[in-house]
């Protein structure tokens, strides 16, 4: 007679399939045309005052677009680091602070981003 | 009670040092680095909204450092990583389909990859030159 625990320790999957390696590839898809879209909005706004900075960070289709680009881009973020931490980091502590601290980093880094967007759209 | 039991040792499989390195080997490589690189530089993304979001101060503080020497390489490297792993990913995502995995065509890919992102590199900062850097 075997437990269900005794059964899965040190053996079997985190039973969560393909979800990450898809979402991965789905993200990687809609980071190429929002990157392009993202180096033409830096191009533009180079050389700009502040003033005119903002202006165009506030239009509609720039903020949805840059806010699209962090989503998607964070999100990538947060799955690619985990497969490097994953793969090279033995020692289960260091593993899951590392993947804890990569999770919190993505996080804030996404919502920052899409704070500052919303605010200089929202111009307070 | 159950009693604590040795991990099971099962057998590893070869590790980098027993193969010969080749030019996809540090490709893949370099695709992960590049990653590592781009997520440290998402900060200054974060920073360089966070202080348009801020006001003409932080936004004076943030244009000082992107105008520094430091802030210019660090800017210019995430462009290149940027662009690598784009095209990187690209290539990936052709692989993924089945396309271009065999000899001739797979070392192309690897090679457009290479020049390629460093092409693009070279021609933004061009771009980004003649729009008038600050």
């Amino acid at each position: 007679m075997r437990t269900p625990l005794a059964r899965v320790r040190g053996l079997g999957s985190a039973k969560t399939g393909t979800h990450e390696f898809w979402l991965q590839r789905v993200t990687a898809i809609a980071a190429i045309p929002l990157t392009i879209a993202g180096l033409v909005l830096v191009i533009s706004l180079t050389g700009r005052s502040y003033p005119g900075v903002r202006q165009i960070l506030a239009s509609p289709l720039v903020a949805v677009l840059l806010m699209l680009f962090v989503i998607a881009l964070t999100t990538h973020m947060r799955i690619g680091v985990q497969i490097v931490i994953e793969d090279y980091i033995y020692d289960k502590n260091q593993k899951f602070t590392l993947l804890i601290l990569n999770t919190f980093f993505a996080w804030t880094i996404g919502l920052a981003c899409i704070f500052a967007i919303l605010k200089i759209s929202f111009g307070v | 009670m159950t009693e604590a039991r040795a991990p099971i040792q099962r057998p590893l499989s070869p590790h980098l040092q027993i193969y010969r390195i080749t030019l996809s080997m540090a490709m893949s490589g370099v695709h992960r680095i590049t990653g590592l690189a781009l997520c440290a530089g998402m900060v200054m993304l974060t920073w360089w909204l966070l202080a348009a979001a801020a006001g003409q101060n932080a936004y004076g503080t943030f244009e000082g450092f992107a105008a520094s020497w430091i802030g210019r390489l660090i800017l210019f490297g995430f462009t290149w990583a940027l662009l690598h792993h784009l095209l990187g990913g690209l290539r990936h995502l052709i692989w993924d389909l089945g396309i271009g995995t065999e000899g001739e065509e797979r070392e192309w890919f690897i090679r457009a990859n290479i020049i390629g992102s460093i092409v693009a590199t070279v021609l933004l900062w061009g771009l980004l030159m003649i729009f008038g850097l600050r």
